[in-house]
């Protein structure tokens, strides 16, 4: 393999390591902010709002619905906006994250209701507020399945963003599809692939460790 | 402390299920004081209306003449600091140590992290679990757990203590020594228990005073030795049943309404309600059942210095038209009358002549009895 071979290799990689990695802090925060939104507003939550949990679970199910690759060109005015470029590595960050939140905020909110509401009957009995509760009880019984779903949330950007090179953001899965298969080069394709799955397997090892470590449930 | 606790509910949601009628009594300072009914009688809806996770529809709660459900968040917040609470299923945080579990109330409160563990190992020092602090709930056996629910409600040093059924999780031994821990605290500590559950023995152990729910309604109320001896409701008689001492099976089998005048045996059910014997019941009052009477089965138990139970035996037919057990009988029928039933009764045990506060003639076995 020749060096300048080699360089588009390391790229590849780092751009896609950028896109996942700042668009999954967005979405995973921006995420978890609405799951807690949801639970606490939801009837029998902590702070009932239940028209407003209504109309904000609508808006969730409605970018869950659209496609990555619809949304990606349907954000391109609200991408210019913000990092004023519809191109390169950074303008795919806004529709990745904007594509996966309301993902990661489905999966977040089903480890927050599943926590025992006998242990906040318990909190509330002990005197404790609001955002005592949240601090010290929701989220840190729920913190097993929100690592373990940032997991998944993770490892499904990944696989987004190779679409993201629609919009010339690069990144591996770009790279795949310029020389796999635009060029016949199967070698290269193999090559992507075979470097996709150790970056899956690393990021699923290290989610399922974490989330060993923070689970005293058994 | 709990003057005149006094409420009445509607129902909670939009179909008006009444899960308590109107329900008003009182729990005095330092009382441990027991909610008995069966599962969906209301316990649980009454025992969140003292400290308002479950605020009444309607009639009021009142704690030191303050009535609870007036409180503004603030105050309800400075309620739950006073009243603990511990659970069935003891509700500990999986994520936290026992340390910070119970540590966790003072946390939220603005105290100290130095005076936060100062009290909490305390606290774990006098639940037993001093070496535990460390480690997580999920490593600790039932009753421990239980014990660090208990510590955790103690933390901010309560004057009540609400057990929502806090022992029907645990085995019968383990049951015992929360009990115990419950009575200790209790007296060593100065505080008011109120606990709830569906299990008598559980009342029988520990508690002063018993309410009986059913469906919603006070069906009966008042020491637990009286309600144990002589109890009125049909509720309280379907709850008391396990405890009790029934006719056993192979006697029961034999069992005929009548002898015909064939030799044989009656089967005679004398109850003591704790009325009138104070003390114990003596064997001399037995011996109104002559020589040939058998005991068959059954107990007594001594709550709170009174003796009440059951007690079965078999007496030859022939001894129910002796003048002694007549004797026996009239005393009691007259001891049964209305208004001085205690007195009459009491006044008769002492000179050896009544047999019991209550006499019954279950039936007769004919021929002899194995």
């Amino acid at each position: 393999m020749s060096l300048p071979i080699l360089d588009k290799y390391i790229q590849a990689f780092l751009e896609t390591l950028l896109m996942v990695s700042v668009s999954a802090v967005i979405a995973i925060s921006g995420g978890l902010l609405l799951a807690l939104t949801l639970t606490v507003t939801a009837g029998g939550g902590l702070l009932p709002k239940p028209r407003f949990n209504r109309g904000l679970s609508i808006v969730v199910n409605m970018f869950r619905a659209i496609p990555f690759i619809i949304l990606l060109v349907a954000m391109l005015p609200l991408t210019r906006l913000i990092v004023g470029t519809t191109l390169g590595t950074w303008a795919a960050i806004v529709p990745l994250s904007i594509s996966l939140m309301p993902y990661y905020t489905r999966i977040a909110q089903v480890s927050l209701n599943d926590v025992d509401r006998g242990l906040i009957e318990a909190a509330r009995a002990s005197g404790c507020r609001r955002r005592d509760i949240v601090r010290h009880v929701l989220l840190p019984e729920a913190l097993p399945g929100i690592v373990t779903g940032m997991t998944v949330c993770i490892i499904g950007m990944i696989g987004a963003s190779a679409m993201a090179g629609a919009v010339g953001a690069g990144g591996l899965g770009d790279l795949a599809i310029r020389y796999g298969y635009e060029r016949y080069e199967t070698r290269v394709m193999f090559e992507v692939i075979a470097i996709l799955i150790a970056l899956v397997s690393i990021v699923q090892f290290t989610g399922e460790w974490i989330a060993r470590k923070v689970d005293h449930r058994r | 402390m709990f003057d005149g606790v006094r409420k009445s509910y509607a129902g909670p949601g939009g179909a008006q299920v009444e899960a308590l009628g109107e329900v008003s009594f009182s729990i005095g300072r330092g009382e441990i004081f027991g909610i008995i009914g069966r599962s969906g009688a209301g316990k649980s809806t009454l025992l969140r209306a003292i400290n308002m996770l479950e605020p009444p529809s309607a009639g009021r709660v009142l704690i030191d003449d303050v009535d609870v459900s007036t409180l503004d968040d603030a105050g309800l917040l400075g309620l739950r600091r006073r009243v603990g609470m511990i659970f069935q299923h003891f509700n500990l945080l999986s994520a936290k140590t026992v340390r910070d579990n119970v540590g966790l109330p003072l946390k939220v409160a603005g105290v100290k992290p130095a005076e936060v563990r100062a009290r909490v190992d305390a606290l774990l020092e006098l639940v037993g679990l001093r070496d535990k602090a460390d480690t997580y709930p999920a490593k600790l056996s039932g009753g421990q757990k239980q014990r660090v629910g208990i510590a955790r409600a103690l933390v901010h040093r309560p004057a009540i203590l609400l057990c929502d059924e806090a022992t029907s999780a645990l085995d019968p031994e383990t049951t015992q020594s929360i009990l115990a821990l419950l009575r200790d605290i209790n007296r060593d500590l100065g505080l008011t228990v109120v606990l709830i559950t569906h299990d008598m023995a559980v009342i029988r152990e520990v508690c002063t005073r018993v309410l009986v729910l059913d469906g919603g309604k006070l069906v009966e109320q008042g020491p637990v030795w009286q309600v144990f001896g002589d109890p009125q409701a049909a509720a309280t008689r379907a709850l008391l049943r396990p405890l009790q001492h029934d006719l056993p099976a192979d006697i029961a089998q034999k069992l005929v309404p009548s002898l015909d005048g064939r030799s044989g045996h009656a089967i005679i059910a004398l109850r003591f309600t704790g009325d009138s014997h104070t003390g114990g019941v003596p064997l001399a009052t037995l011996a109104a059942l002559g020589p040939g009477a058998t005991l068959l089965h059954g107990g007594l138990d001594r709550i709170d210095g009174h003796g009440q139970g059951r007690l079965l035996v078999s007496v030859p037919a022939a001894t129910l038209h002796t003048h002694a057990f007549q004797a026996a009988r009239v005393v009691n029928s007259l001891g049964n009358a209305p208004g001085n039933a205690s007195t009459t009764a009491a006044g008769h045990s002492t000179d050896g002549s009544s047999l019991a506060d209550h006499i019954e003639i279950l039936g007769y076995v004919p021929a002899h009895l194995g």
